[in-house]
């Protein structure tokens, strides 16, 4: 069903190297209610090229809100005005006729601009190299049922657990502080049976490299938990203070 | 002429996988370290084969044209992983889940390949939950399954609606465990381009960096792709955007055979199509069918509100054709069911959809079950078309999906140039002509965790390959290629967009190789995606330069792939006279509208030689089977 259109003013960020200075385009579209966000984009990109000029440079993958690729700041806000989702399940009957849209990469010293709306967001991967993980080979396991583990406490794992590491608590944060992000990890492991082994040196390693980046420190807004795609909670920021101090203190 | 052997090992189906890890020749753990191997993908496969390559202490290159290996679409897969485990005492067996799996795919998968995929899925399931993978469990602690198509047993592992990502994530850190002691070395934002084959060996790779634009070349004493699927050719599938074929076309015109193109999945539970400028369509998990009931109306036509139409008027097909499996029967013919549903004038309110209905199972369980059990998918569809689903019902359609087709292999997993090896989708092996639910998963880790890191060892062990280095002239040919090709696309600067080339390709896919295929229509393609294929080299415009990030040339040498396998998966549909799975001739049916398969002339596998652009030749490799009974494949 296609719906009336909706006419729109864009600003969008254009920046063609990282060294480059960037600054705002203006765009004005007549977008369907019922396209998506990054759709609406695909068709000024289209426009773009059919006038030989270089497309938007912006990034996006699975388009259902799970691979993290996208991330886009809207008008501000980290993934645009409504909670709990991607950029790319934005959908622009969100948006009413005549509005203006700023659009602008994730902002954040450890997220250097690679151009236009594209960032370098690889010090995620970094961190999660540091320690994100149960040193486990593969083939050298127990029986899965082997390790019963309470209802309760897999779905609180699974809640951390569901990170789609697009970085967008970095981009809220007012430090640009990469908590929201590593505390999930952190307490994904923290909380199942098989991450105890390694419980206290993997915070103490990702919470080393996340310093290392230059990623800020948390100051309790929680404008991170309010810009999360996935929701995850404040909580698993407490919960990984909490582990980095007792790792310190063994 | 390629001489296909399978390889499949000598003895009793349920030895062949025992017996041949015995056989297979090992790598002397001091000397692993001197081989070097490339894996292309960081998806399930490949992650997973990184990781444990790696630990057994090869030198591992990997690559993902992501910015992160996280990124993989892997991670969109919602419902679950199959596992023979039989927790739930229901009957549960390797050899049936064996069974189901031949039986799902039509009898046109290989016997072997298929009994050790299910001998080694219990594995998988407890590799996972050592990673840390939080899948559901039940209030006992142990976990929880859940029912897929196909099967009639609760067999399917989960992490809510989010398997996949878990299940990545999971391959994910297993990789960057390795990434960390220096045994896998990640190149990220690289393209792979080509594959450089030297004396009819692969040696090595060619990438594009996508930063810098940079031609690079990698050299390795085996090269493995996992690079995925190509649905993409249909232009909207629910393929993430990036997903796409190069990768194991480039191989295909290097020599590596491509089996069974036309088998292609269209999965039954999608959002309808928006509008013009919908970039890709949306899964809903067939999990969804384990508490939905999927209907239309009696009535031709029928506009009203679907709950404005009384259950009399409703016809819950799928449990009136099939009342054993129900809204559990599989892929293929449930996707095929809608259609009917549509080309009879009862889609939903007229639109390209049917509908699936939780309201009997809201009023049986409560919402707060519903909610607990889809909650998450819910909120996606929500989201994405404005309806709640909990107060009326989703509307849905079927959609490309997945691509059983891919690279030949050997019960090694090796293509048909020596050296390359090829796992998850990217490879032909297991699923046959149509995929179970919660099998791709299963395959993806199967090959990477459990069969690669052996038969890899075994070639390396046996064949004993040299390492060429990258300054060999065949890889600065190669690279001249590729930078020869990139030049070429960039200087045509016709009238075109590359997008638009695409849609028009994926329309032609889409109405004449989709679900209904007939010889008329076929042919019609092959002509219409030549012409299409000239138009693009004459007069698509390919924006930018080279030596910079450039995603319309990244796009546009993607779309110049598939504008050459297009057609060949018109020509494999065309040369298959009879019905299986996901690839339905029209011209075979039976009375009931069933497929129509013909065991007597096409129990085999087509492999494709590349022997130019437009031009192939057919490979033959019979399928034998000595365990099951070829029997019409019945969910009655």
């Amino acid at each position: 069903m296609e719906h009336k259109k909706i006419n729109l003013t864009l600003k969008i960020w254009r920046q063609h190297g990282p060294k480059t200075p960037g600054s705002f385009v203006e765009y004005k579209v007549a977008v369907s209610p019922d396209s998506s966000f990054l759709e609406m984009l695909d068709d000024i990109n289209n426009d773009l090229e059919k006038k030989n000029l270089e497309p938007i440079a912006f990034e996006s993958d699975c388009r259902e809100g799970i691979c993290g690729t996208c991330g886009l700041v809207i008008n501000g806000q980290p993934h645009g005005p409504i909670p709990r989702i991607a950029t790319c399940q934005l959908h622009m009957r969100n948006f009413k006729e005549g509005d203006t849209i700023y659009i602008e990469p994730f902002r954040a010293k450890a997220f250097p601009i690679i151009k236009d709306l594209m960032t370098d967001r690889s010090a995620m991967d970094r961190i999660m190299e540091a320690g994100g993980f149960i040193s486990v080979n593969t083939g050298s396991v127990p029986d899965g049922n082997a390790i019963p583990i309470a209802k309760e406490i897999a779905s609180e794992a699974m809640d951390a657990a569901a990170c789609i590491g697009c970085g967008a608590c970095v981009a809220a944060c007012k430090n640009a502080s990469a908590m929201l992000f590593v505390s999930a990890k952190v307490s994904q492991f923290a909380l199942l049976p098989q991450g105890q082994p390694e419980r206290y040196q993997r915070v103490e390693a990702m919470v080393k490299v996340m310093d290392e980046y230059g990623f800020g420190s948390c100051s309790n807004t929680y404008a991170c938990e309010a810009e999360c795609p996935k929701g995850i909670s404040v909580k698993n920021i407490a919960r990984m203070n909490r582990e980095y101090f007792m790792a310190k203190i063994k | 002429m390629i001489k296909l052997d399978a390889k499949v090992p000598a003895g009793k189906l349920e030895e062949k996988w025992t017996n041949h890890k015995f056989n297979m020749k090992l790598v002397n753990p001091a000397n692993k370290r001197k081989y070097d191997v490339i894996v292309v993908g960081t998806g399930l496969a490949g992650a997973s084969a990184a990781a444990s390559l790696g630990e057994l202490g090869y030198n591992v290159k990997a690559f993902t044209f992501h910015d992160s290996a996280r990124r993989a679409h892997s991670i969109s897969a919602q419902g679950g992983i199959n596992a023979a485990k039989n927790y739930q005492n229901d009957g549960d067996s390797v050899y049936r889940l064996f069974y189901d799996t031949i039986k799902g795919g039509d009898f046109r998968a290989r016997e072997a390949n298929v009994y050790r995929l299910a001998e080694v899925s219990n594995n998988i399931i407890d590799q996972c939950v050592a990673q840390g993978v939080p899948f559901a469990r039940e209030y006992g602690g142990l976990l929880d399954n859940r029912s897929f198509g196909g099967a009639l047993v609760s067999r399917t592992f989960y992490a809510r609606g989010q398997t996949g990502q878990q299940l990545l994530l999971g391959a994910y850190t297993a990789m960057n465990r390795q990434v960390k002691t220096g045994k896998v070395k990640l190149y990220t934002r690289r393209e792979m381009l080509d594959v450089v084959v030297v004396d009819g060996i692969a040696k090595g790779i060619v990438v594009r960096n996508l930063i810098t634009g940079e031609i690079e070349k990698y050299s390795a004493h085996a090269v493995i792709l996992a690079t995925g699927g190509y649905m993409n050719a249909y232009f909207l599938s629910t393929n993430a955007m990036n997903c796409n074929t190069t990768a194991i076309w480039r191989a295909h015109k290097r020599g590596a055979a491509l089996a069974n193109p036309c088998y292609t999945q269209i999965h039954p539970t999608c959002l309808p199509v928006h509008g013009e400028n919908q970039s890709k369509l949306t899964l809903m998990s067939e999990s969804l069918r384990n508490d939905g009931r999927i209907w239309v109306s009696k009535l031709k036509n029928d506009m009203r509100k679907p709950n404005d139409i009384p259950e009399e008027e409703r016809d819950y097909y799928l449990e009136r054709k099939y009342p054993t499996y129900g809204n559990l029967s599989p892929r293929d013919i449930s996707s095929r069911a809608a259609k009917e549903a549509f080309d009879d004038g009862r889609g939903a309110q007229g639109q390209e959809a049917v509908y699936l209905d939780f309201k009997d199972a809201i009023n049986r369980l409560g919402q707060h079950v519903i909610e607990e059990r889809y909650g998450n998918l819910f909120e996606i569809y929500e989201t994405i078309t404005g309806d709640n689903p909990y107060k009326s019902p989703m509307k849905i359609y079927p959609a490309p999906h997945y691509a059983m087709g891919g690279l030949w292999v050997d019960y090694n997993l090796q293509s048909t140039i020596p050296g390359l090896f090829v796992a998850g989708e990217a490879n032909f092996s297991d699923h046959g002509a149509n995929r179970l639910g919660a099998s791709a998963l299963m395959q993806g880790l199967a090959d990477g965790y459990f069969v690669i890191p052996y038969t890899i060892g075994n070639y390396l062990a046996g064949d004993k390959p040299t390492l060429v280095k990258t300054d060999h002239p065949e890889f600065n040919k190669v690279q001249k290629e590729v930078e020869d090709m990139t030049t070429k696309l960039l200087s045509i600067k016709g009238k075109r967009t590359v997008d638009d080339i695409h849609k028009q390709l994926g329309r032609i896919m889409w109405n004449k190789v989709g679900m209904g295929r007939n010889e008329k229509g076929l042919k019609e393609a092959m002509v219409e995606i030549k012409a299409l294929r000239e138009e693009f080299w004459k007069d698509v415009n390919v924006v930018g330069n080279s030596k910079d990030v450039n995603q319309c040339l990244e796009r546009g040498a993607r779309v110049a792939d598939y504008l050459e396998l297009g057609e060949l998966m018109a020509l494999d549909a065309l040369t298959r006279n009879e019905s299986c799975g996901g690839h339905f001739r029209e011209e075979y049916q039976t009375p009931e509208g069933e497929a129509l398969r013909n065991d007597e002339d096409y129990t085999f596998v087509s492999a494709w030689e590349f022997k130019d652009v437009g031009k192939w030749e057919l490979n033959k490799e019979p399928l034998e089977f000595t365990s099951v009974k070829l029997a019409t494949r019945s969910y009655k």
